[in-house]
């Protein structure tokens, strides 16, 4: 099957319901999304379908195929930060960073929807888990790039 | 920008060195001088400024750096920083101390010897340009990468004098700065891994990746210290991808080239384990063996002070209360991740790790080949939490890599086997007692407590007289002025493995000697801050704890009265040599639905080498103690832990964030951590927060036993 990761297209020749995230991190090498708990609950492993995010331990590789995937290493264009990375870096939200790159994404798709999120939007879209606790600078950058976007 | 880019190189050479494509460093290119052990100075003036712990998000890989930078008078925007890695400390005679990132220790234990690798690097440069000037020492100063001869404004940039002053001696007598005279630490500075973070280009443990690498999952016995019977590999040994299934005695491995491959086959092996002594152990039976404890006559005498025993037999009024804390996994959310590859007699292991040099020794001693054939890649981690400090997985990884030579093997643990195979912050029972004189203050305290040690069973070291320092911690050393205390302990070994838990003893003890405070200001009739002030003695810890009290107060307006139906509560600790305090804002309905309406939470480190990072992790603390607080619980039945993901052992999400309020009162004279301390406070707070709010004395953790939710105020 034929898998298009951050603009790139990968030939692959795994089982179909192998689970997305381990196509990317095991076949390809795309270590971005992150293993945390393998049944969909911490969001570790999201990356974006269509800008959808989609939490990749427990979507099969095969309906991915043919079909828009971006990871954490997609998110910046030509070298230029993504204004969600920047806000997440003039607020220092990482602690370990484990979590972020999926955390960053679904930010992503959620300013994508909604523009200028709320915070009951962003407790509605920001469902992954932070063991370090990000989440109050998580929703500051949130807004922050929000505010950005809103300018450029 | 400059700065930015100059960093984001720093870190991607880190990650690669992480990942054995030594680059040659400047020093040995020629490029660059070494001048002591910490620091290079580049011919373009670029300093690298190595870091001798590892990093978990802690930000120590920044704030430590930052140290040496200050003392030597350095632009920090051209400083670049290099990870030092444990076979190099080995090879150096340990010239860069211990590597350990545990017991919030970076700072605190190494500032001393970081601050005068700075200044004495600072020295030979500055002694280095006077020689060549040939003027008096004290007409020459180091300012911003240069030495200046300041009577005729002559210069000569550190970069021109690094291999001279290589050749000095090294000072003997190393005056430091005054702190109040820094320009860059205590400054809030942008953490050097954030640029690789977000784009998604650091490299964890679990990222390594190396050719021809095989990946492994194991299943290891559900009831702890059983060993394999046998195992029926039949119908996985030709499935794709399948290379090995190993019965290791104490584990199976499933070594597959993809671990997904690896770990669907384990699931169809069919294992024997012993059936094992412990396999009639439940959670009931062990409250049973901790209560035992209450009443044993012989405990470990931790702290005694005049005789409480006999104060309280005579008292006119004794107030006493039991309070319970369970057993809590780490969950890091990067599960136990360790890579290895055995060549010969060599071996090189890639591991998420706090401690690399036990992850060393343990790999030498697994693979039976001297230390110094061992190189050790410590990865940036997925959480630590107390829980990447012992090498149960190194050892693991590098048994299988002894049956598959030549093969580099990650091992990488499931979330099922990280939250069953913990080592569990220990399960506590503890009875207090206080006889209160007729002023409502307390003459006589006795504190039992009944738990397992860390020290004895994971670290299998001999008790100081019976007494873990863990299990007693803040009661034994607690600041309040009360003439008789005596504080036991009775240890109770039971066969659930336990270990280091963020923030430790000071993560369940203080809930107990905070909120029983709390009870006995109550029972006086005295506002718990008052009470507590009344208590406080004049000494310097005391008038420390005081200071951070006040100061969390005063920002939580503790005088001025809260909004119809929103109550408070407030507690005070010590402990990794800061002191915090914290006060939560709550109010509770009927349903059981708890609103934070804010957490106002406080540290005095002493010295606030980055304040952001600090605030981060006083932000951090809080998500990680009210996870703990209102859910955290492990269970055991049939000898084996009950809870096997997130759906069970359930962490705290976006949607439950209080608002958090920080505040960072440093005093000065001393050095303290920051990492846990501040998780100690937010348990009593929250407690007596809630007795205020209900009139109930919530007594055990979490909270969900209670009936009650935490829910957005």
């Amino acid at each position: 099957m034929k898998l298009n990761v951050n603009g790139q297209i990968h030939q692959l020749d795994v089982e179909p319901e192998m689970p997305l995230l381990w196509a990317l991190r095991d076949e390809l090498d795309i270590k971005g999304p992150k293993y945390g708990c393998g049944i969909a609950l911490c969001g570790a492993c999201t990356v974006l379908l269509n800008g959808e995010p989609v939490r990749s331990c427990s979507y099969p590789v095969s309906s991915a195929a043919g079909q828009q995937v971006v990871s954490i290493e997609g998110l910046a264009t030509k070298g230029k930060l993504h204004a969600v990375q920047k806000a997440w870096i003039d607020h220092q939200v990482p602690q370990c960073g484990y979590c972020q790159g999926g955390q960053m994404l679904a930010a992503v798709a959620l300013l994508k929807k909604k523009p200028k999120p709320t915070d009951e939007d962003i407790d509605a879209a920001m469902t992954n888990i932070c063991r370090c606790g990000t989440y109050a600078r998580m929703r500051t950058a949130i807004h922050a790039a929000a505010r950005q976007a809103g300018q450029s | 920008m400059k700065r930015r880019h100059f960093l984001q190189v720093s870190a991607s050479t880190t990650a690669a060195l992480s990942l054995g494509f030594v680059l040659p460093s400047g020093a040995q290119t020629g490029n660059a001088q070494e001048v002591n052990a910490w620091i290079d100075i580049h011919a373009d003036e670029s300093i690298v400024i190595r870091y001798a712990r590892t990093e978990m998000g802690q930000g120590s890989r920044t704030s430590a750096p930052m140290l040496i930078a200050e003392e030597l008078e350095v632009d920090w925007k051209k400083v670049r920083i290099e990870d030092v890695q444990a076979h190099e400390n080995l090879k150096r005679k340990r010239t860069y101390g211990d590597m350990a990132s545990v017991g919030s220790r970076t700072i605190r234990n190494s500032q001393e010897y970081l601050r005068k690798a700075g200044a004495s690097a600072r020295m030979m440069l500055v002694q280095a340009a006077a020689q060549r000037w040939g003027v008096p020492l004290n007409e020459c100063q180091a300012v911003k990468g240069k030495v200046v001869h300041t009577p005729s404004k002559k210069s000569f940039s550190y970069g021109q004098l690094a291999a001279d002053a290589s050749k000095l001696s090294p000072p003997t007598d190393i005056p430091l700065k005054d702190p109040a005279s820094w320009t860059l630490a205590g400054k809030s500075i942008p953490r050097v891994d954030m640029h690789d973070i977000v784009t998604g280009k650091i490299r964890f443990g679990v990222d390594t990746q190396l050719p021809g690498m095989l990946h492994a999952a194991i299943a290891q016995s559900p009831v702890f210290g059983s060993k394999v019977v046998s195992i029926d590999s039949s119908k996985v040994d030709n499935r794709r991808g399948i290379v090995k299934v190993l019965n290791m005695g104490e584990f199976v491995a499933v070594v597959a080239d993809n671990w997904w491959r690896a770990k669907e086959a384990l699931r169809d092996v069919s294992i024997e384990w012993e059936s094992g002594k412990y396999a009639q152990v439940n959670s009931a039976g062990l409250m049973k063996l901790y209560r035992e404890g209450l009443s044993q006559s012989d405990a470990a005498v931790a702290r005694q002070d005049g005789n409480a025993v006999a104060t309280l037999e005579k008292a006119s009024k004794v107030i006493e209360a039991e309070y319970y804390t369970p057993y809590l996994a780490h969950a890091t959310l990067e599960p136990m991740v360790c890579t290895a590859l055995l060549q010969g007699d060599q071996l090189q292991i890639w591991v998420s790790t706090q401690n690399p040099e036990s992850s060393l020794a343990a790999a030498a001693s697994t693979a039976e080949v001297p230390q110094e054939n061992v190189k050790v890649f410590a990865m940036q981690m997925g959480g630590g939490l107390g829980r990447k400090s012992p090498q149960d997985f190194t050892r693991q990884a590098v048994a299988i890599a002894k049956q598959l030579p030549g093969k580099p093997i990650k091992l990488m643990w499931s979330r099922e086997e990280d939250t069953q195979h913990d080592l569990y912050r220990p399960a506590s029972l503890v009875k207090v007692r206080a006889s209160i004189q007729a002023d409502g203050k307390p003459d006589a305290l006795h504190i039992r407590v009944s738990a397992p040690s860390i020290f004895s069973q994971l670290l299998r070291m001999p008790l100081q007289n019976g007494v873990d320092s863990q299990a007693v911690a803040s009661f034994n050393d607690h600041p309040y002025a009360i003439p008789h205390c005596l504080v036991d302990f009775a240890q109770r070994s039971a066969h659930v493995p336990v270990g280091f838990w963020r923030t430790v003893g000071h993560s369940q003890n203080p809930f107990v000697r905070e909120c029983f405070l709390d009870e006995l200001a109550h029972a006086a009739g005295v506002d718990p801050l008052a009470y507590r002030l009344s208590l406080l003695p004049n000494n310097e810890k005391a008038n420390r704890d005081r200071g951070i009290l006040q100061a969390v107060a005063k920002a939580a307006d503790w005088d001025k009265p809260l909004p119809a139906g929103v109550f408070r509560g407030i507690g005070q600790t010590d402990g990794y040599g800061s002191h915090t305090a914290c006060v939560c804002e709550v109010s509770v309905n009927a349903k059981g639905e708890v609103r934070i309406h804010r957490i106002v939470i406080g540290i005095d480190p002493g010295y606030a080498v980055n304040p952001d990072n600090i605030q981060a992790q006083l932000q951090g603390s809080v998500v990680h103690g009210l996870t703990a607080i209102f859910w955290g619980e492990m269970t055991v039945k049939d000898g084996r832990i009950e809870q096997s993901n997130f759906h069970d052992y359930r962490m705290m999400r976006m949607n439950e964030m209080p608002k958090v309020q920080t505040v960072i009162a440093s005093s000065g004279g001393f050095w303290g951590g920051v990492g846990e301390p501040a998780q100690a406070p937010l348990a009593p707070a929250l407690g007596n927060a809630l007795f205020a709010a209900t009139g109930k004395r919530l007594r055990s953790l979490p909270l969900k036993n209670h009936g009650l939710s935490l829910v957005k105020a």
